[in-house]
């Protein structure tokens, strides 16, 4: 389990919306640019890390109960998305790093549940 | 929850991926209100989710009809797109005949359908090519 405000210093990610939000404790993570896999295999409450900075990727995240989302690759999502993560009440990070290795820096820092279905 | 029956319109707009998703989340709201289980919202969001993309991306928009009641939900998400020439192939998981722009927007991972019959208590697709597809949904209020 990771607290929201150490995964932001793990992944030295910027807080685009959320600030409030950083005592969320985290336990597992999903990482993927598809959203039909995101609603297929995603179970509970994770971090969604993705490449994907459109609107959907906010209104996925709404229709499955993820509460926060990591923007990886450096991808800045504009106005709109950060709007619509607002008025759903979902946090958004982004940081520098690829997926794989944001994926791995999580892992090997303790977020190891399957937030997947088995 | 009320004995009557709730029902709801949404008009789904033509390739419009920025408010594709806006019927989903008026119908969460509209359970979460109403006080259904949070398995039955989260279920039906997905599905009907699922369904109202399909609309855009594929049907070129359309219409989703809800009724709520006691019982179940159901959910009937009708377009005059072009069809489903091959309705087994399009239930097999990883098929997909999106374009690359719907690609890029995060879809065509062929798991829509699939991912629609799994979260519902029962699913019928009625397609006609040429003519369009009308998916109904149904989620139990009850296991």
């Amino acid at each position: 389990m990771l607290k929201l405000s150490e995964i932001v210093k793990i992944l030295d990610a910027q807080v685009l919306t959320g600030e409030e939000n950083m005592d969320l404790e985290i336990y597992s993570g999903c990482g993927a640019d598809l959203m039909s896999d995101v609603m297929a295999f995603v179970k509970e409450s994770v971090i969604l890390c993705t490449g994907l900075v459109n609107p959907q990727v906010v209104r996925t995240a709404e229709m499955m109960d993820i509460k926060v989302l990591c923007f990886v690759r450096g991808k800045v999502p504009g106005d709109q998305v950060i709007e619509l993560a607002k008025e759903k009440g979902i946090t958004i990070i982004a940081t520098q790093h690829p997926l794989f290795i944001c994926c791995g820096m999580l892992y090997s820092n303790g977020i190891k549940g399957r937030g997947v279905w088995n | 929850m009320s004995e009557a029956a709730v029902k709801l319109h949404y008009d789904i707009d033509a390739e419009d991926f920025t408010t594709a998703g806006e019927a989903s989340s008026g119908v969460k709201k509209t359970l979460t209100r109403l006080g259904a289980e949070p398995d039955v919202i989260k279920r039906v969001a997905i599905a009907m989710y699922e369904a109202e993309i399909n609309a855009v991306i594929h049907g070129g928009g359309g219409a989703a009809d809800v009724e709520i009641t006691p019982e179940k939900v159901t959910v009937v998400i009708s377009d005059q797109g072009p069809g489903i020439p091959d309705l087994d192939k399009a239930m097999t998981p990883g098929w997909s005949t999106a374009t690359n722009l719907v690609r890029e927007m995060g879809f065509g991972a062929g798991m829509g359908l699939p991912n629609m019959k799994r979260y519902t208590d029962e699913m019928y697709v009625e397609s006609e090519v040429g003519v369009g597809t009308k998916v109904t949904l149904i989620v139990n209020m009850k296991r």
